[in-house]
């Protein structure tokens, strides 16, 4: 029998479920790092982040949607290892339950599945449980001292909760940094957190293998990091007493993991080069502007969302360039 | 230095499995089937009726208008039936069916093997031998030669590109005759040059045929004003749009032809015709086409007569294999899927390539998840996504501000979709609907 179909006849070896394996496969450096730091609360809350995420979206497109379920995509399980990455390793597990509900069920399957949802739904998950739990959302394990401790596990301030706590309290910047993890510490993972934003190397080892295997393009992490760094510098260079330097912001609370794994989500990023440098340079300053100026120690996973909520509109007035637009004869 | 061109592009696997076989002649076959529409424009008018007698080399059908071209017989015999007749477009079209008897050519023909390098020639007379032997482009897209020689009024070629990218994965039709036929080529090249009044031809080749650019290179030091540039692999390289950009910077704009910006393009296999033409005074009857397929017994480049039905060049090849699924003609890209043997090789037709059915089946289709793959790699810089978006929800008003028009169809955006999703089938969709649009108003 003939097979007649219009051109192209190939295809490339790319497809979803390689993509998003391969977002699995980057995060595993730090989960491990997370492990090794908070020990079983982090194999708990993954496990269960996991497995919950897979299952409500089956049941949802069997039950509800009544269309065949396409968890082997693998988006599923992206957005159940990210939830859980971002939540501290002894939150209690029906609160991840509840998390992975709202990520896919509100975030992802409302709008429509994968491809259609405007706000990243780890995120959604996260910023819903940090909104209506702050108590349980803003205690975090102590590193190193809870391997075997779950929910009970010994809790203290994440780094940037101490400087805003500090500032607050009216301590300059030089005395507030002899209470903060070294640099060292900081860069290897070894302070209070969210269980997958403590490790920056290992975040940056993913990094490289998504740029590597290009899953990923450097823009949105790059603006990110680039805007973050020049408008901390600008204010360091300012008043170093009164803010941090740009190394610290770097290294603490979630800024590389949004950067890296949350503002890169493919649905929920702009299409053009041009459009990701203007979404990245958004959450850089909208970040800083949270940490520095406003409310609450962290302002990565608002950041993200609130450019999520731009992209359309991103989408809409920057185009690429079109070959050919301008004569453009030497 | 290889140059190429800067925005968009893919690089699927090259698969050239023919490359070292040189071409051999297909014997003449035993039925031709020659339609009378091979090339763009207008069809040619049938000239012979069922019953005629026809030598080799005749001309059957003339070219009526401007963009139009002759149409000659390809073999000796007798025609059986002028009918409209399946070609490799799905359509069925007129065509002359030929019953062959034996292999005699017209009087006027030169069949010395040996090469003319003196062009005897004037202008007009080579204007008129490639109008008179129905020479059209080699490369796919089949324009008539005589058209792109002739500039309106007060415009001027600075520059003549040679298309010999052969960017589509598989065919290595034009890599044998660089090999094989370098000094007809440049012949080829300086008739075109003289006719046209141009000082400087730009022979562009892909890398992956280093020992093409060689070749050519070689052979162009006797010829001034002919240099050869190698071109980075890169899909697709050889769109004329991009063949330009890559060797001289500039930019055709939109909607317009390469004349805007100076320059003429022709392939590397038009070359070889027109040498034939003019030195020869041959007509269009042959062409070069690459038959292969991994699993086919013997992918071979032949040298066939145009009309050959497509089965007598797959048995030429080892016959069709117990897998093959789908049968294309010319390139896995930009190819068209046959749903006969029975149909002819036409002017245009490069190659013709065997997929098994593992090959040939396309993966189910997944949500769109915005990856900006096909942003990227689209090399006229529009968004496949969005168009396919509109298409499917019957916004066709928003298609022109896409600038799906603006698309070749070179298929880089449904090759790279990790989504599977059928990209190019849309646009196709979108671009047909928002004809009949403007015809509606």
């Amino acid at each position: 029998m003939i097979t007649v179909s219009p051109a192209p006849h190939d295809h490339s070896n790319v497809s979803v479920s390689k993509l998003m394996f391969g977002v699995i496969i980057a995060l595993i450096p730090t989960f491990i790092v997370s492990v090794i730091f908070f020990g079983v609360g982090v194999l708990i809350i993954t496990l269960i982040s996991m497995l919950s995420c897979v299952a409500f979206e089956y049941l949802i497109q069997r039950f509800i949607l009544k269309k065949e379920p396409s968890i082997s995509d693998g988006s599923a399980m992206v957005t159940g290892l990210l939830l859980a990455l971002c939540l501290p390793a002894n939150i209690p597990v029906w609160l991840v339950i509840l998390g992975s509900l709202v990520a896919i069920g509100v975030a992802k399957m409302s709008f429509g599945g994968l491809g259609n949802n405007p706000f990243n739904p780890a995120l959604v998950g996260r910023v819903f449980l940090f909104v209506s739990f702050p108590v349980q959302m803003s205690t975090y394990p102590e590193p190193l001292q809870n391997w075997f401790t779950y929910t009970d596990a010994t809790t203290g301030a994440t780094p940037l909760g101490l400087m805003k706590e500090g500032i607050k309290n009216g301590d300059s910047i030089p005395d507030l940094m002899n209470n903060i993890p070294s640099y060292i510490d900081l860069f290897i993972g070894k302070m209070g957190g969210s269980a997958g934003e403590i490790a920056a190397f290992a975040l940056i080892i993913g990094l490289i293998y998504l740029l590597a295997r290009k899953i990923i393009t450097f823009h949105i992490p790059v603006s990110i990091i680039l805007t973050v760094t020049i408008f901390t510098g600008i204010l360091w260079w300012s008043d170093p007493t009164k803010y941090a330097n740009p190394l610290f912001h770097l290294l603490t609370g979630g800024l590389l993991l949004g950067a890296i794994f949350m503002a890169t989500d493919y649905v929920t990023s702009p299409m053009t080069i041009a459009g990701m440098w203007i979404y990245g340079i958004g959450i850089g300053i909208i970040t800083i502007l949270i940490r520095i100026f406003g409310a609450y120690p962290e302002g990565v996973q608002f950041a993200i969302l609130i450019m999520n909520a731009f992209v359309p509109l991103i989408n809409k007035y920057i185009k690429p360039a079109r070959f050919g637009e301008r004569p453009e004869n030497e | 230095m290889l140059k190429t061109f800067n925005k968009g592009g893919i690089h699927p696997a090259e698969n050239k499995i023919t490359a070292g076989k040189p071409i051999s002649t297909l014997p003449v076959p035993p039925i031709a089937i020659i339609p009378v529409l091979q090339h763009i424009g207008t069809p040619a008018n049938p000239l012979v009726k069922k019953g005629d007698k026809v030598k080799t080399g005749q001309m059957i059908a003339s070219g009526e208008g401007f963009i139009a071209a002759n149409i000659h017989s390809s073999v000796t015999g007798t025609v059986t039936r002028v009918d409209k007749l399946t070609d490799a477009s799905g359509y069925k079209r007129t065509a002359i069916e030929i019953e062959t008897s034996s292999d005699e050519w017209m009087n006027d023909i030169d069949l010395n093997p040996g090469l003319v390098t003196d062009v005897s020639l004037s202008i007009p007379e080579i204007m008129v031998r490639t109008w008179d032997q129905g020479i059209v482009g080699m490369g796919g897209a089949t324009f008539p030669t005589h058209v792109k020689m002739v500039f309106p009024r007060g415009i001027k070629a600075e520059c003549l590109i040679i298309n010999g990218a052969e960017c589509e994965p598989y065919v290595t039709a034009d890599h044998r005759l660089m090999l094989e036929k370098g000094e007809e080529i440049m012949i080829g090249i300086s008739i075109v040059k003289s006719a046209i009044g141009i000082e400087k031809a730009i022979i562009g080749i892909e890398n992956n045929k280093p020992d093409g650019i060689e070749n050519l290179q070689r052979i162009s030091s006797r010829f001034p004003g002919i240099t050869v540039q190698g071109l980075k692999v890169k899909y697709p390289q050889g769109s004329e749009k991009h063949l330009i950009k890559s060797l001289t910077g500039r930019a055709v704009p939109s909607g317009g032809l390469p004349i805007d910006v100076g320059i003429v393009v022709f392939n590397i296999g038009t070359m070889f015709a027109v040498y034939e033409a003019v030195q020869k005074n041959k007509p269009l009857i042959e062409r070069t086409v690459t038959v292969t397929g991994k699993s086919l017994k013997n992918p071979s480049n032949f040298r066939v007569r145009i009309g050959t039905p497509v089965s007598e060049l797959i048995k030429a090849a080892g016959g069709l294999p117990d897998h093959a699924s789908k049968i294309i003609a010319g390139g896995p890209m930009m190819g068209k899927a046959l749903n006969t043997l029975d149909v002819p090789v036409t002017k245009g037709m490069s190659g013709l390539l065997v997929l098994d059915d593992i090959e040939s089946k396309r993966k189910p289709v997944q949500n769109c998840i915005r990856c900006t793959r096909c942003v990227t790699v689209c090399p006229m810089g529009i968004e496949p996504y969005l168009i396919m978006s509109m298409v499917e929800k019957e916004k066709c008003e928003f298609l022109d501000d896409c600038h799906i028009n603006d698309c070749m169809e070179c298929g880089s955006c449904s090759y790279i979709c990790p989504a599977n999703r059928p990209l190019l089938d849309y646009i196709r969709l979108g671009k047909a609907r928002l004809k009949k649009r403007k015809q509606q108003k």
